[in-house]
């Protein structure tokens, strides 16, 4: 069945499992380490590129409860580095479920360990922060070797690694709408194909190339790895900036936040997870939100920006809007997928910046 | 927005009397709402009627009355008040039918009272079926296809045009009442009347039945500002058609992909702003089809709920108490999440364990009732287990219950199961019951297919992996018991995984064929052993400041190192028939008394509905089964945390029951605190008690022990019938029966060995066996049963805090009768004798902390019945009625304080306080839930709760308990009596009494020939019910209004058939019953003195100013 497995952590920590999901020949699968707070949506976060080079803990302990569907799947293969879990579940029971989550896994070599004390890590993790991991089948002298050499996102671009490779359009609409794709999640396209005509194209289209879409509106998606990485689309976007109304998500907040010369820094373990309460600084209503992010904007650099929310937790800036650029973003996710639908009136208000709005409301 | 500067006092509705749906998850809301508002710096006014919760302790509110929950009563109380706000939503279904009923007779409007939390509007519209239906139509959510009806016609004719199946849900109502499933006519017919009559508003909901459906609960909140959140998630293991309440519920949910769930929780919150909660929390349940993911809204509760109560324990997101602060004008995000301090309550809680809960039921004590579950909710109580996964969780639950298993099956309660073919047990499972989880086991076990099981039970397959999962490790582990040495060839990694799943030593034990010791001893060697980790409501997101535990069996443990001297407190475990809410009372009142006294106090208890398992009330809290494996396991973890001069001190065991009683003798015995655990023997043993009677010279009724048939007609007949036969260690009368000849003595003695052989998994639960025989007494006919509280300190020095004088004589199980606080009857000779008894019981047990006795006394004489050394049920009664908080005192001499240094601290006076006023408790009873079963009182007790009521006399105070209790006493019309041949002399001066207050009278033909030759005149004459040719049955009579009050006593044996119908009658009608002569007294006593005594309502605090 599945064999004994350890997961061992840069710190030299090690802990028990079985392996699951792809075995990999060599009994070694690595990453960064982080956890995962969402109690439901497995598959979309396996899926969302914004986990390249990531190992992904749930804290939920069951998880594969309800099997996989074609219709959660957030890009065609997931990114990220691997699975770790206090229980997968061998037999999903769900309608929309076409088959098992470990099928999955073995299906887009995804390596995954299960049975593991998933609290422990996360606990670990908290006093920690984020670190290199390596788990599988192998001796344990061979995974603290693999965990302590395993890379973290720091200084990486990892975007260039899961953004498409050409152009695609969806939707209709009487605007239409340049998407970056830094790794763009299949719920942002939706979202936005629900309204506009989007055409979304690789990260490193040029500022004359968006240009030439004539676009109403250029979005910045989500993505993973550090956003001090990436010069390009940094310098893309300065270019654009206050000619064409900008929404960004997560990583396009960052890219967004360093075209604008601000500085972002990396959070000690992120926020990833379906509930963090962030308040929209406005209206002072809070919006329960999904977020993924390791890197975050620091807020005395931002400038003559406005910050528009804000995370009660630790006040982490989670969007900011420059009203005169006509740009704005959000470092969490209004798309959900998975997560709450609080946020989801972030994507009306870039329609109507599109149409010739403005950003006072906001 | 901040705290509400307008509003200076606020009233605080509480929920009244332990009923079935409606239990202490209100005590624990309410308390949490009147300490919310005080830390505020409002004034806090309470009303409630039940003694028993710590919301009625004087130190909760600032002016309290302990007061019949009527609208008049509330009024009277508002206008002495005169309270700015009122706070309905944390006092269950009472509090909200209370609050619209003074809103609708437009008193608070006169009276300038605003009604905060949720207003009238939002309640009405959640409540009444038909206008939420109407409401969820308008925001395009669907609910299942339905119409209203007010008659049997307009009921028939909906069925008619939705077809059947179909269910009926009566408006207004609580715990499902006369809620039920119908598949045919005949039954619909008889539901619907049932429905229309449960229904305060004579109006039912016919609805398409979505039985097999999958059912889900979100407990949700929402700010001034609109700002909302989801608690919780629930699950229930049960599909749709079997209550909630009766259902195994899982939190988070198990079985919905994020899509659903998103989707379910705008649904709730789209719900939630129609209806209009706009400050506090709500629970919606939905209704999923497991084929196509359609959604359903069933129903909403704009207020606190039983489920509010296990999500808050469930998820550490204490929710009465931030719905109190919503309700108060604050805002989620101006609220502090008290676990993590550092974020705020507009969050929604994250869970990295999985919750399951399983409800307690009690058939067995309510012959008539049978053990199907359904829409209606019958069970009496639960628990909660807490586990890495839901394997883990549910075997932790199940042996929480208390019922003799050890987890699910394999054990020795497995055996009746296992002895059923698979086509019974297949057909069996067909039908939701308490048993069926066990049967799912074993035919799982015995390779039946989920999937048939799905089919059969409409219970998600993804549950029924889990069980299989765990039916597959049971066969696994069974495998090894061949081996010479099965626990070494399990070695660490078996033992582990076992544990992992949720085993507990004895049932590895069991399996494996070693004696549970040996499992322990050899998993600890080899390492196995339990982790505790800590609910945080963050996933260990963010630190934890609130050491709330559940143990599992992993790599960390979370117990932090204490240099502090610390007590265990043993709670009681689920609430059921006998051991209610009081003991938590106790339990709690410990926690904080020996806070106060320096002590870091540890909880262990499984109840989620409970005060004691708020994170806030002892210093550490175990959500532990209160089991000899899950406790000793805590001591353990506590040694292990000792730091310097720090220490486990003991451990409390005589506050929660019998629940920690009985595990006196499993934990090391220097470690129980109080009465040594041999003295706990010595009482609860019959014989070694009745030699104990006889060395001190007390006088007991005749009798004898017996553990065979021969033996027991032996003794029967040399004390004559009628006779009492109780077996050993049990609690609320469990099996105890009064018998009148040989026959009913066989039929006793038949039930109780069959008990006994059904093996040692029922443990100390009664049964007989020969080292637990029974106990076979002369039953004193006509005695007045006396209840005695009592401390006695290490030294010696005994302090008697009540005298409880009861209202039924003996025969009616102590907690099942009224009494009367001071005696009524008695004189001051016997008073003296029963404090004298109860002192020299006390020091030949060696009781040291709280002990009971219950007498009988007779033509003067009095005789002992039995002695329980620990805090009885009627502490807290006793604590209200005379002011000295007994439970706190109990806990100090338990930790080594004397009566002498209590009482210069003033928290016990020098002697038994004698009030000015008259207490009286009374018991309520679940019969309105279980229309089979006959509401004659007896030996077995069957009550679920009890109220209290206070006045200048007896009938005052006794008058003011049967409002409390919900059958008021009639102040006019029609006596009905049918008196039992032995109570016809008596029964003619009560008959007068009732003349003389002005009733006319009605009675049987026997009763009334007595009568009228003893001059009384009898207005109407009543037939055998049935009997038509004589003049109209009683039954008749009660359904055409004509009678306002029976008196009914069944004459023992035979003519019970005829009383039966009567008394279900007057359930069906809620129409009063007495059913002694001595109730029928006090009744009329009561009508007298209420007549004769203004009304008066008055606070605990004045009481004993």
């Amino acid at each position: 069945m599945n064999p004994p497995a350890l997961l061992a952590l840069a710190d030299g920590t090690v802990l028990r499992g079985k392996a699951t999901g792809f075995l990999p020949d060599s009994g070694v699968a690595t990453g960064e380490l982080v956890f995962n707070t969402a109690m439901s949506g497995y598959q979309e976060v396996l899926t969302d590129p914004s986990y390249a080079g990531q190992v992904v803990a749930f804290t939920a302990p069951h998880i594969g409860n309800y099997g996989v569907t074609p219709l959660d799947e957030e890009s065609p293969r997931p990114a990220c580095a691997g699975l770790v879990v206090r229980d997968l579940s061998a037999h999903p029971s769900s309608w929309r479920a076409v088959g098992p989550l470990e099928g999955f896994l073995v299906q887009h070599r995804i390596p995954a360990i299960t049975g593991v004390d998933t609290r422990r890590l996360t606990r670990r993790v908290r006093a920690a922060g984020a670190m290199g991991c390596a788990f599988g089948t192998a001796p344990e002298a061979a995974l603290l070797a693999a965990a302590a050499a395993a890379p973290t996102t720091d200084g990486c671009d990892l975007v260039t690694g899961v953004s498409c490779t050409a152009p695609y359009t969806v939707g209709e609409g009487p605007r239409r709408v340049v998407a970056l794709d830094y790794g763009i999640k299949a719920t942002i396209v939706r979202h936005l194909a629900a309204q506009s005509c989007v055409t979304v194209v690789p990260s490193s289209t040029s500022a004359a190339e968006i240009r030439s879409l004539a676009p109403s509106g250029v979005f910045l998606s989500n993505g993973p790895g550090d956003p001090a990485a990436l010069a390009a689309p940094r310098d893309t976007i300065a270019a654009l900036l206050g000619d064409v109304p900008i929404f960004g998500i997560c990583l396009g907040q960052q890219v967004l936040a360093e075209a604008l010369g601000a500085t972002t820094y990396k959070l000690a373990f992120g926020h990833h997870g379906s509930n963090h309460p962030v308040r929209h600084v406005a209206s002072g209503r809070v919006e329960v939100t999904a977020q993924n992010h390791n890197y975050a904007v620091a807020r005395e650099t931002l400038g003559g920006a406005r910050v528009t929310h804000e995370n009660l937790n630790d006040g982490v800036v989670e969007g900011f809007c420059v009203p005169e650029a006509r740009a704005f973003c959000v470092q969490y996710h209004p798309e959900a997928g998975p997560g709450p639908h609080d946020a989801r009136y972030l994507f009306d208000v870039f329609v109507a910046l599109c149409d010739g709005g403005g950003l006072d409301g906001l | 927005m901040p705290r509400r500067d307008d509003l200076d006092s606020i009233l605080v509705i509480g929920s009244g009397p332990i009923v079935i749906g409606q239990a202490c998850e209100f005590d624990y809301s309410g308390t949490q709402a009147c300490r919310v508002l005080r830390e505020e710096g409002y004034r806090v006014v309470l009303v409630n009627s039940n003694p028993a919760t710590i919301m009625t302790d004087p130190a909760t509110a600032d002016a309290t009355y302990i007061e019949p929950l009527v609208a008049d009563v509330v009024r009277a109380i508002i206008e002495r008040e005169r309270p700015d706000a009122l706070l309905p939503t944390l006092g269950g279904q009472t509090a909200l039918n209370l609050t619209m009923e003074l809103v609708a007779k437009g008193a608070l409007d006169a009276l300038g009272v605003e009604v905060i939390g949720a207003r009238p509007e939002a309640i009405a519209t959640a409540e009444d079926r038909e206008r939420f239906r109407e409401a969820m139509r308008e925001i395009g959510l669907a609910t299942p296809e339905a119409g209203f009806a007010r008659t049997l016609d307009q009921a028939m004719a909906t069925a008619t045009r939705i077809g059947f199946p179909v269910m009926i849900r009566p408006s207004f109502i609580l715990g499902g009442l006369g809620t039920g499933l119908a598949d045919d006519v005949d039954t619909f017919v008889r539901m619907a009347r049932e429905g229309l009559a449960a229904s305060p508003i004579g109006e039912i909901l016919v609805e398409r039945s979505v039985a097999g459906w999958k059912e889900y609960e979100l407990e949700v909140m929402r700010d001034v500002a609109d700002n909302c959140v989801v608690v919780c998630s629930i699950e229930n293991f049960d599909p749709m058609g079997v209550h909630t309440g009766d259902s195994i519920t899982v939190a988070p949910a198990m079985t919905l992909s994020d899509p659903e769930y998103q989707a379910m929780r705008d649904d709730a919150f789209a719900v939630l702003r129609r209806v209009g909660v706009e400050t506090g929390g709500s629970n919606v349940q939905f209704a999923v089809d497991p084929a196509s993911g359609e959604r359903l809204v069933i129903e909403m509760n704009p207020r606190v709920s039983r489920s509010s109560a296990l999500a808050s324990k469930a998820t550490g997101f204490p929710i009465a108490k931030i719905a109190t602060r919503l309700a108060v004008g604050y805002r989620l995000d101006e609220i502090a999440n008290d676990i993590t301090r550092a974020t705020p309550a507009s969050f929604e809680p994250v869970i990295d364990y999985v919750v399951v809960k399983v409800p307690r039921w009690q058939f067995e004590k309510l012959p008539g009732a049978e053990p199907r579950l359904g829409t209606r909710m019958q069970s009496v109580g639960e628990v909660m287990a807490i586990g890495r996964t839901f394997a883990e969780s549910l075997q932790k639950a199940l042996r929480s219950l208390e019922q003799g298993r050890d987890g699910l099956n394999a054990d020795g309660g497995e055996a009746s199961f296992e002895a059923l073919a698979t086509p019974e047990l297949l057909e069996r499972v067909g039908v939701a019951s308490p048993d069926r989880v066990f049967e799912l086991e074993v035919l799982l076990r015995r390779g039946v297919a989920v999937e048939t099981l799905a089919a059969a039970t409409g219970i998600d397959p993804w549950f029924l992996h889990q069980l299989a999962t765990i039916a597959a490790a049971r066969t696994e582990l069974e495998a090894h018991a061949d081996d010479p040495d099965p626990l070494g060839s399990l070695g660490a990694t078996g033992l582990r995984d076992a544990k992992r799943l949720g085993f507990a030593d004895a049932q590895l034990a069991r399996l494996l064929g070693v004696p549970e010791v040996a499992v322990r001893d050899v998993r600890l060697a080899l390492g196995v052993r339990p982790t505790f980790k800590t609910v945080d409501t963050c996933a260990a997101e963010f630190e934890a400041h609130t050491p709330y535990h559940y143990s599992t069996y992993e790599d960390e443990d979370e117990v932090a190192p204490s240099a502090r001297d610390r007590v265990v407190i043993l709670g009681s475990g689920p609430n059921r028939i006998g051991q209610g809410i009081e003991f938590d009372y106790c339990c709690v009142h410990a926690a904080r008394t020996l806070h106060d006294a320096g002590y870091e106090t540890i909880m262990v208890n499984c109840n989620p509905e409970t005060v004691s398992t708020d994170y806030d009330t002892a210093d550490r809290l175990y959500f532990e089964p209160v089991t000899v494996e899950d406790v000793t396991n805590v001591l353990d973890a506590e040694r292990a945390a000792s730091r310097g001069d720090g220490r486990l001190v003991g451990v409390v065991v005589t506050l929660g029951g019998q629940t920690p009683l009985k595990l006196a003798h499993a934990i090391d015995p220097a470690l129980v605190l109080g009465t040594p655990p041999d003295a706990i023997d010595l009482a609860e043993d019959r014989e070694r008690w009745s030699a104990l009677c006889t060395a001190i010279g007390l006088r007991q009724p005749p009798g004898g022990t017996a553990s065979t048939q021969a033996g027991a007609r032996a003794v029967a007949r040399e004390v004559g019938y009628p006779v009492l036969v109780r077996p050993s260690y049990v609690l609320g009368g469990r099996d105890m029966q009064l018998v009148y000849d040989d026959d009913g003595l066989k039929r006793c003695l038949t039930s109780m060995l069959g008990t006994g052989a059904l093996g040692g998994s029922l443990d100390r639960e009664g049964g007989v066996t020969k080292e637990r025989p029974v106990l076979i007494d002369r039953f004193l006919e006509d005695a007045i049963e006396v209840d005695v509280d009592a401390l006695r300190d290490r030294l010696g020095d005994v302090f008697i805090a009540g005298i409880m004088e009861h209202v039924e004589e003996a025969g009616v199980h102590s907690g099942d009768s009224a009494c009367a606080l001071p005696p009524q009857t008695l004189h001051a000779t016997v008073l003296a004798v029963l404090a004298e008894q109860t002192t020299a019981i006390a020091n030949a047990l060696g009781v040291v902390g709280p002990c009971n006795v219950q007498f009988a006394v007779k033509d003067g004489d009095v005789y002992v019945l039995e002695a329980n050394p620990r805090a009885s049920r009627t502490v807290p009664f006793v604590a209200k009625a005379t002011g000295v908080p007994v439970a706190a005192a109990a806990a100090r001499l338990l930790v080594g304080a004397t009566l002498a240094e209590l009482r210069d601290e003033g928290l016990v006076p020098a002697a038994t306080p004698v009030p000015r006023e008259v207490s009286v408790k009374e018991a309520v009873l679940p019969f309105s839930r279980f229309p089979g079963v006959d509401t004659l009182l007896g030996p077995e007790m069957r009550s679920t709760g009890e109220v209290m009521g206070t006045g200048p006399t007896f009938g005052v105070a006794f008058d003011k308990c049967q409002l409390a209790a919900g059958v008021a006493l009639p102040d006019e019309g029609c006596v009905f009596f049918s008196l039992a041949d032995r109570d016809k002399p008596a029964g003619a001066d009560l008959a007068a009494s009732y003349a003389a207050l002005g009733f006319s009278l009605a009675a049987t033909i026997g009763t009334a020939g007595f009568l009228r030759d003893k001059g009384i005149e009898v207005h109407t004459l009543v037939g055998k019910v049935g009997l038509r040719e004589m003049a109209r049955d009683a039954v008749e009579l009660l359904e055409a209004g004509a009678v306002q009050l029976v008196v009914n006593t069944p004459s023992g044996r035979g003519a019970r058939a005829d009383g039966g119908l009567i008394r279900a009658a007057c359930v069906a009608r809620k129409v009063p019953c007495l059913t002694t002569l001595a109730a029928a007294r006090a009744g009329a006593q009561g009508i007298a003195d209420r007549r004769a005594h203004a009304p008066s309502v008055r606070t605990l605090q004045e009481r004993h100013a």
